[in-house]
C-alpha cells in the first residue's frame, strides 16, 4: 500500500508524532512497525528516533521515501550501508518478506536499539595519560554500577613529588554499565566530573556531583593501567570506538559544548496537566456535594489549555460529575497512566 | 568556549554586592554548652562563665556581653577577676593561666587576651609541683598567689606573669611555725583554698587539703595562727569583719573558727553537719553572710545525706529558722552571692544567689519572702526540653507583640520582681530595628516564643500543646510539692528538664501568621493544631478531624507509633494561643511540612504518606492526596520502633555523658593517671584510624530512581494566588513538593468572604511536575509579573506590601536539593535553571527569600534567595535570574545538627544551633546587624595601696562618669519600672518604634 502525504520540512516534530501519523495514515493504530527510509545513496536506513527522523526529513529531496514493515515479520538485514547495489532487492524484500529466508539466527539487536552507552571523548585535547569517558543512562534498566573512594596519588610539583588526596574508582558492579563499557577500571583516579575538577572536593561532594549528572555523566580519569593509552589512533576499544563517531554527529570535541547541548535533552521534567478526572478527586472531598458550576469552570479552564486529549477526558469526567462521584471509580491507576504527559 | 567566559564580572554589580551582602557571626544566644567555671566581679558587676571548650563569656546588664576563646580549646577550670580592675585571670586544665582585659576600642569595649603563662617548676620536679589548684588575685592588683598540688604557693607579678621566687611560700616555711606533734610534711600537700583577709591585705588564709589552715603574714613571712580540722578541707570563707572564718569539709560539715592573734592554735567555735547524723557528701563551697538583724545567711553547696540524697545537686540556704535546699536538675558548677560591695558597710546584706548549673543559670532573690527565682534576661536554657524545630517571624506588628507579652507575663507571676542584679556595663547598641520572634518547638510538646530582636534572646511566652492530649504523666503529679516537715527541705528550681514523657508530643513544624494571630503547630504523631490568640483564659472543646492520607489503599500497615489520645470534653486553656482544631493525620507519621493561609483560612499539612488541606473556618477537610510510591515499603510501615529506640539511646547517652563527667572531675586523683588515660585514648584513636584506612569509605554512584525510599515524603507546601490553569484568571492554589522530585499543584476555590461559611472550599489537581533528577523538592515559590515573590497572606491587606503584579506572567521557582528551576505559568515550561549539585557537589538544605537593603542608600533593596548547603556554606542567589552572588562558609559540614537547625529571617539574618543550648546568630546583610556593643568603664587608677576604703567612692565615680544616675536612684527607678513590668516593656516598644521609624 502506498500513501503520500506532506510534512513541513522546517518543523518536522518528534518521531513519536510522526510514528503516530504513519499509523493513522495507514489506519493501523495498534500494529508495531519498523520505519525505514532511503537516503541519497539509496541505502535503506531506519527511522526510530528523533535524530534519524530529523536526518531523514532533511535529506528529502523533495520526496522522502519511507518503508514500513510490520515488526514481527521485519527483515533486519535489509537495513545497512551496502544496500546501494541491492536496491531493487531491498524493495522486493520489503514487499515480499516471505521470499527472504535468510533471517539471522540470533538478533543481537534491532536497529532502533542502537544507542550510545558510552564513549571516549575529547581525545584530541586531553593529555595522553587521561581519558574522558561519557556514560549514557537510559531509564533504570542497567545501573551505572561503580563505587568511588578516597585515596592519594603522587603528583609532580615544583617542590618535588607530593602526595595529594584524590578520588578513585573502588569497585565495578558486575554487569553494570561502567563495567560493560570497559572504559573504567578499579583504581582509576577520577580527575573531573562533567568538566569540574574534583580536587579539593570531598568524597561525598563528588558522589553528589556524579549522581546529579548521572543521566549524562562525563568523567575524566587517569586510568590505573596506562598501557591502553599509548596508541591513540587505533580503534581497538571495540564498540565504544564506533559509538564515539556515532554519538557525536557534529564531532564536537569541546566538552562544554557537548555538555550544554545535551543538557537540555537529558533533563526532561514531566508535567501532568490534570483535567479533573474523578479518580483524582480525593475520597474525602468526593463525599461532599460537588457543585457542577465550579466543576464546569474548572473544565473550561482546562479546555483553554493545550491538551489534545483533554476533550476525551472531559466527557468522561463530566459524566462522573453528574453522579456526584458516588460511583466508586476503579482503583486509582499508577501515576503514569493518568492524564496527558507532555514533555518539556 | 563558554567555559572561558567568566560570568558576572560587571563592576557595577560587584560594587552593589558589596553594599548589600556581608557575612558576620554576630552573637551567641542561649546558654553556654558545658560550662565549667564561674567568676564574678562585684566591682564591675560582671559575671564570667568559662566552658569546657575554652570559651569565656562575660555578662552584665542585658545587652552587655563579651566573648573570648582560648586558643587551646581546653577546659576553663577557674575564673578570677582582678579586684577593682577590668581584668580577669583564667586557669585552664592544661595548667596555663591567661590574663584577659576589657579595653575600649572604637567606642566599645572588647575582651582581649593579654598574656598567657604556665607555671614552671625546677627541672626534674614532678608536674604536680606546679599544678595550680587555687588562685588568689591579691587586692593590691599587683600579684597573684597560686596554690599548687605540691603545697607550694607561688607569687606571680601582674600583668607580666613574672614569678617572684623569693616570695614563694613553701610548705617547709609554713611548717616552721607549726608544732611538729600535730603536723608533718604531708599536712601541707595540695593547697585547697587561699583567702585574703577582708580587712588586712597583708594576711592570707591558706587551706591545705588535709585540713590544716594557716593564717599567714605576708609582710613578715610567718604564720600568725594555725587551725587544725579533723576532716579533709573543701573550702574557706572569711566573715566580713575578719574576726572569724568558716571552713567546709568533705564529710558534709562546716566549722567556724575564731581569729585572735594571741592564740597560736585555735579550737573551733562551732562544728556542724547540717544534714547529719548519717554520712553526708562534701560541702564544696560555703558563704557566711551577715545581716542587720544578726541572723546570718549560711549558703553552701552539697552536704546532702549520702545514701538517700547523694545524687541531688543542691545548694542550701540557711537563715535563722528558714532553710531551703535548692535542688537543681543538673550538676552545680559554681555559685556566688551578690552582696553589698561597699567596704564601709557593716553587713554583707546578701541580695541574690547566682548559681551556674551545668544546663542553666538560676538566680534566687534572697531579699523577698520565699526566696523566689529571678527571671534571667539572657542565658536562657533553650534546651529545657530538646529543640525539635524553629521558626522565625520578622517585624511583628506591635499589637500582636503586646498580646504575646501580656500572655507571657501571666505565666511569669511566680518570678521575683527584683531587677536583674548583674547589671555592669552599659549597652550602647542601637535599638533593634524591628520586633522579631523566634519560635522554638520542643520535644515535650511546647513552643517557646523568644524575643529575637536584640542581643538578649528573652523568653516571652511558652505554649504547651500537652493539654489537648491524654498522656501518661499526670499533670498534678508535681515532684516539688513537699510537705512542711520534709527533710531535707528540698525545693526544685530551674526549668531544665530534658526528659519528655512522650516523644510523640514533639513539635515538628510551626507556622505563625503575624497579622491574624493564627498559629499552626504540627507534631511527631501526625497531629496538626490550629490556634488563635486569646487574651483571656477559656474553656472550650477542641474540634477534632482525621485525615486519612492513605485513602484506603490496600495492603499497607502502619507499624509506627499510635496517634495521641485526645482529651474528651472541654479543656481549660490559659491566656495565649488556644487550639480550636486538631487535625490528626492517619497514619500518625511525623508531619513533615505545614503551611497556613490566614486569609483563606486554610491549613495544609504533609507527612511521608501524602498531604491534605483543611478548612479551619468551616472545620472541614477539603481534600487529601496520597503521594506514596507503591514500592515504598519503609514509608508505609513507618519507622518501626525507631522513635523509642532513639529515645532510649538518648537517655543512655545522657547517662554516659554524666558518667564521663564524673570521672573527669576526678582530676585530683593524680596527674600521672590522667595522662595514662589520655595516652590510651590517643592509642585507641590511632588504632581506629588505621582500621578506617584498611576499609576505605566507598560511595556508590547510582542515579536516583523512582523506587527509592521515602519518595512520597512531602517536603514543602506553599499557597499562592496565581495563574494555574490559564493566563487570564488567577486563582488560589496549593503547591506541594515531595522527596521524589514531584510537584503537585491544586487549584482551589475559596468562596468569597460573605459566603465563606455557606459554600465549601473546593480543590482540583491541576498540575503535576516530575523533576527528572528526582531530587527532593525543598522550596516552591511563585514570582509575580515583576519577578517579585508573592507577598504573604494579609500582607497586602495590612498595607505592608505592594500588591503583586497580576498583569504580567507569573513564574514558578522550584528548588530541589540539587537544582533551582524557573518555569513559566500557567503553561509549565522550563525557563531557567541552576544546577547546584552538578557543579559544586553540594545540596540545598535550607532556602528562603530574603530582602537585602543597601547600606549606602535607603531606597534600594532586592530579593534574593538565601541558601544553606549540606557543606555548611551559605550562598546568595539572585532572583529571578538565579545567579550565584556570593558564598560564605558558615557551619562545619560535619555539624549536621547545626545545618539542620538553621533558620533564615526575612531580612538576611539567621540562626543555627552550635550546641543543644545555643543559637549562633549570623547576618548576611550589611544593613540588618544585631550584635552586642557595650562599654565597661575603666576605673581610675588609685595610687593608694589600701583600695578597700576607696573602692566605694570609685564605684560611684564610675557610675557618674558613665553619665548614669546614682545607684540608689537607679534602684528605685528599677523597682517602679517593675511594678509596671509589662506596661513598661510595652512603652519601651512604642518608644523604640517611634524612634526606630527611620
Amino acid at each position: 500500500e502506498f500513501r503520500r502525504f506532506s510534512l513541513e520540512r522546517s518543523k518536522p516534530g518528534k518521531f513519536e508524532e510522526f510514528y503516530g501519523l504513519l499509523q493513522h495514515v495507514h489506519k493501523i493504530p495498534n500494529v508495531d512497525v519498523l520505519v525505514g527510509y532511503t537516503d541519497i545513496h539509496g541505502d535503506l536506513l531506519p527511522i526510530n528516533n528523533d535524530d534519524n527522523y530529523h536526518k531523514a526529513v532533511s535529506t528529502a529531496n523533495p520526496l522522502l521515501r519511507i518503508f514500513i514493515q510490520r515488526k514481527e515479520d521485519a527483515d533486519y538485514s535489509a537495513f545497512g550501508t551496502d544496500t546501494v547495489t541491492r536496491k531493487k532487492n531491498v524493495l522486493s524484500n520489503v514487499l515480499r518478506p516471505d521470499n527472504h529466508k535468510k533471517k539471522p539466527h540470533i538478533v543481537i539487536s534491532m536497529p532502533q536499539d542502537f544507542r550510545p552507552v558510552s564513549s571516549i571523548i575529547d581525545v584530541d585535547i586531553l593529555p595522553e595519560t587521561h581519558r574522558r569517558v561519557r556514560l549514557y543512562k537510559y531509564g533504570t534498566d542497567k545501573p551505572l554500577g561503580f563505587y568511588i573512594r578516597d585515596g592519594s596519588s603522587v603528583r609532580v610539583t615544583p617542590h618535588g613529588l607530593e602526595k595529594v588526596p584524590g578520588i578513585f574508582i573502588s569497585r565495578l558492579v558486575p554487569g553494570g554499565l561502567a563495567q560493560s563499557t570497559g572504559l573504567l577500571a578499579v583504581n582509576d583516579e577520577v580527575l573531573e566530573v562533567n568538566g569540574i575538577e574534583v580536587s579539593g572536593k570531598s568524597l561525598d561532594q563528588v558522589t553528589d556531583m556524579m549522581i546529579a549528572n548521572s543521566r549524562n555523566l562525563i568523567v575524566t580519569v587517569r586510568p590505573a593501567n596506562q598501557r591502553n593509552n599509548v596508541v591513540r589512533n587505533s580503534r581497538t576499544s571495540g564498540s565504544s570506538g564506533q559509538s564515539t563517531e556515532s554519538s557525536l554527529p557534529g564531532g564536537a570535541p569541546n566538552l562544554v559544548g557537548s555538555l550544554q547541548g545535551d543538557e537540555e535533552s537529558d533533563e526532561e521534567d514531566i508535567v501532568i496537566e490534570d483535567s479533573g478526572e474523578p479518580q483524582h478527586i480525593p475520597k474525602a472531598a468526593a463525599s461532599q456535594s460537588v457543585e457542577s458550576l465550579s466543576q464546569m469552570e474548572l473544565h473550561e479552564s482546562a479546555r483553554n489549555g493545550f491538551l489534545p486529549s483533554g476533550e476525551m477526558d472531559l466527557t468522561r469526567s463530566a459524566g462522573g460529575v453528574s453522579v456526584e462521584c458516588e460511583v466508586p471509580e476503579p482503583a486509582s491507576k499508577s501515576l503514569e497512566e493518568d492524564g496527558t504527559i507532555i514533555t518539556l | 568556549m563558554r567555559r572561558f567566559l567568566r560570568p558576572g564580572h560587571d563592576p557595577v554589580r560587584e560594587r552593589l554586592k558589596r553594599d548589600l551582602f556581608q557575612f558576620n557571626k554576630t552573637v551567641e544566644h542561649g546558654f553556654p554548652h558545658q560550662p565549667s567555671a564561674l567568676g564574678y566581679s562585684p566591682f564591675l558587676r560582671l559575671m564570667a562563665i568559662g566552658t569546657r571548650s575554652g570559651a569565656i563569656k562575660l555578662y552584665g546588664a542585658p545587652g552587655v556581653e563579651f566573648m573570648g576563646l582560648h586558643e587551646e580549646n581546653n577546659t576553663v577550670m577557674q575564673i578570677h577577676f582582678i579586684p577593682d580592675q577590668c581584668q580577669l585571670v583564667t586557669l585552664l586544665d592544661d595548667n596555663s593561666l591567661h590574663l584577659w582585659s576589657l579595653k575600649q576600642h572604637g567606642g566599645a569595649s572588647e575582651l582581649r587576651e593579654e598574656h598567657r603563662f604556665t607555671l614552671k617548676g625546677p627541672p626534674g620536679s614532678p608536674p604536680s609541683a606546679t599544678q595550680v589548684t587555687a588562685v588568689l588575685p591579691h587586692s593590691s592588683r599587683e600579684v597573684l598567689y597560686l596554690g599548687t598540688e605540691s603545697g607550694n604557693i607561688f607569687v606571680v607579678e601582674l600583668p607580666s606573669f613574672r614569678v617572684l621566687e623569693d616570695r614563694t611560700i613553701t610548705p617547709e616555711a609554713v611548717l616552721q611555725w607549726i608544732p611538729e606533734d600535730n603536723c608533718n610534711r604531708r599536712s601541707c600537700e595540695l593547697v585547697e583554698a587561699l583567702r585574703e583577709h577582708p580587712k588586712n591585705p597583708d594576711q592570707i588564709l591558706i587551706g591545705y587539703s588535709r585540713a590544716l589552715i594557716v593564717l599567714w603574714d605576708l609582710q613578715n613571712n610567718k604564720a600568725i595562727q594555725h587551725f587544725l580540722g579533723s576532716q579533709q578541707l573543701e573550702n574557706l570563707y572569711w566573715q566580713r569583719d575578719g574576726s572569724k572564718f568558716i571552713s567546709c569539709h568533705y564529710d558534709g560539715s562546716y566549722t567556724q573558727w575564731p581569729v585572735a592573734s594571741d592564740n597560736r592554735q585555735s579550737e573551733p567555735l562551732e562544728n556542724t553537719v547540717p544534714y547529719g547524723p548519717f554520712p553526708c557528701k562534701a560541702i564544696s563551697k560555703i558563704y557566711w553572710q551577715t545581716t542587720k538583724n544578726g541572723l546570718p545567711y549560711i549558703i553552701f553547696q552539697g552536704g546532702m545525706p549520702r545514701a538517700s540524697y547523694g545524687d541531688r545537686h543542691s545548694i542550701s540556704v540557711i537563715h535563722g529558722s528558714q532553710q531551703t535546699a535548692f535542688d537543681f536538675t543538673s550538676r552545680v558548677i559554681d555559685f556566688f552571692i551578690i552582696f553589698s560591695s561597699d567596704p564601709a558597710a557593716e553587713f554583707d546584706d546578701p541580695s541574690a544567689l547566682v548559681v551556674l548549673a551545668e544546663e542553666e543559670l538560676v538566680v534566687i532573690d534572697l531579699k523577698s519572702a520565699g526566696w523566689p527565682a529571678v527571671h534571667p534576661p539572657y542565658l536562657a536554657s533553650l534546651h529545657c526540653s530538646a529543640i525539635t524545630c524553629s521558626h522565625h517571624v520578622s517585624n511583628i506588628p506591635l499589637k500582636l507583640w503586646e498580646r504575646i507579652i501580656s500572655a507571657g507575663s501571666k505565666q511569669n507571676i511566680h518570678y521575683s520582681s527584683m531587677p536583674w542584679p548583674i547589671d555592669g556595663g552599659t549597652n550602647i547598641a542601637p535599638d533593634p530595628p524591628q520586633r522579631d520572634l523566634l519560635l522554638t518547638g520542643h520535644e515535650d510538646g511546647t513552643v517557646r516564643f523568644w524575643d529575637a530582636s536584640g542581643v538578649c534572646l528573652h523568653l516571652l511566652y511558652k505554649l504547651s500543646t500537652v493539654r489537648v492530649f491524654l498522656t501518661d504523666a499526670d499533670p498534678n503529679d508535681n515532684m516539688n510539692t513537699l510537705g512542711e516537715d520534709e527533710w531535707p527541705p528540698l525545693r526544685k528550681v530551674g526549668t531544665f528538664d530534658p526528659y519528655s514523657d512522650d516523644p510523640r508530643l514533639g513539635i515538628q513544624k510551626i507556622y505563625l501568621c503575624k497579622y491574624s494571630g493564627y498559629l499552626a503547630v504540627a507534631g511527631t504523631a501526625g497531629q496538626v493544631l490550629v490556634m488563635e490568640l486569646n487574651d483571656e483564659d477559656a474553656e472550650h472543646v477542641v474540634d477534632h478531624a482525621e485525615a486519612d492520607l492513605l485513602q484506603d489503599q490496600e495492603g499497607y500497615r502502619w507499624k509506627g507509633h499510635e496517634k495521641l489520645k485526645t482529651r474528651d470534653g472541654p479543656v481549660r486553656f490559659e491566656a495565649g494561643f488556644q487550639p480550636f482544631v486538631l487535625v490528626q493525620c492517619q497514619p500518625p507519621a511525623v508531619v513533615t511540612s505545614l503551611a497556613l493561609h490566614s486569609e483563606w483560612k486554610l491549613v495544609a499539612f504533609g507527612t511521608s504518606h501524602g498531604f491534605g488541606l483543611f478548612d479551619h473556618q468551616q472545620k472541614r477537610l477539603v481534600f487529601v492526596k496520597c503521594t506514596l510510591h507503591p514500592s515504598d515499603q519503609l514509608a508505609l510501615e513507618g519507622p518501626l520502633s525507631r522513635v523509642k529506640s532513639l529515645k532510649k539511646s538518648l537517655r543512655q547517652s545522657f547517662r554516659r555523658i554524666r558518667r564521663s563527667r564524673v570521672s573527669s572531675r576526678k582530676r585530683r586523683g593524680g596527674g600521672g593517671n590522667a595522662s595514662e588515660v589520655q595516652e590510651a585514648n590517643a592509642k585507641f584513636d590511632q588504632d581506629a584510624l588505621q582500621e578506617m584506612e584498611l576499609a576505605p569509605v566507598q560511595r556508590k554512584i547510582e542515579a536516583r530512581s523512582a523506587e527509592d525510599s521515602f519518595t512520597g515524603f512531602v517536603r514543602t507546601l506553599y499557597f499562592a494566588d496565581t495563574f494555574l490553569r490559564d493566563s487570564s484568571r488567577h486563582c488560589p492554589s496549593l503547591w506541594a513538593g515531595t522527596n521524589g522530585g514531584t510537584v503537585y499543584a491544586f487549584c482551589l476555590r475559596v468562596p468569597p468572604a460573605e459566603r465563606r461559611m455557606d459554600e465549601p472550599v473546593r480543590a482540583e489537581q491541576a498540575k503535576e511536575i516530575q523533576l527528572m533528577h528526582r531530587a527532593p523538592v525543598v522550596g516552591i515559590l511563585v514570582l509575580d509579573g515583576r519577578s517579585t515573590p508573592l507577598p504573604e497572606p494579609l500582607e497586602v491587606a495590612h498595607d505592608l506590601s505592594k500588591s503583586p503584579d497580576m498583569q504580567g506572567s507569573h513564574q514558578l521557582l522550584v528548588v530541589s536539593e540539587e537544582q533551582f528551576k524557573v518555569f513559566t505559568l500557567p503553561k509549565v515550561s522550563s525557563k531557567l535553571k541552576l544546577k547546584l549539585t552538578a557543579l559544586e557537589g553540594c545540596r540545598v538544605r535550607k532556602v528562603t527569600v530574603a530582602n537585602f537593603g543597601s547600606c549606602k542608600t535607603d531606597d534600594y533593596s532586592e530579593n534574593d534567595l538565601a541558601v544553606l548547603t549540606n557543606l555548611g556554606d551559605i550562598q546568595i542567589i539572585s532572583l529571578p535570574f538565579l545567579k550565584l552572588q556570593i558564598r560564605y562558609p558558615c557551619i562545619r559540614k560535619e555539624d549536621v545538627s547545626g545545618i539542620a537547625s538553621c533558620v533564615f529571617t526575612k531580612y538576611g539574618q539567621g540562626f543555627y544551633l552550635i550546641s543543644p543550648s545555643e543559637f549562633e546568630r549570623f547576618s548576611l546583610s550589611t544593613k540588618w546587624l544585631v550584635e552586642p556593643r557595650c562599654i565597661v568603664d575603666m576605673p581610675e587608677v588609685m595610687s593608694n595601696n589600701h583600695v578597700h576604703s576607696k573602692s566605694g567612692t570609685e564605684n560611684a565615680a564610675r557610675k557618674s562618669s558613665a553619665g548614669d544616675c546614682g545607684e540608689d536612684e537607679r534602684k528605685s527607678g528599677r523597682l517602679m519600672e517593675h511594678a509596671l513590668l509589662n506596661d513598661e516593656k510595652v512603652l519601651k516598644e512604642i518608644q523604640s518604634t517611634l524612634e526606630g521609624g527611620r
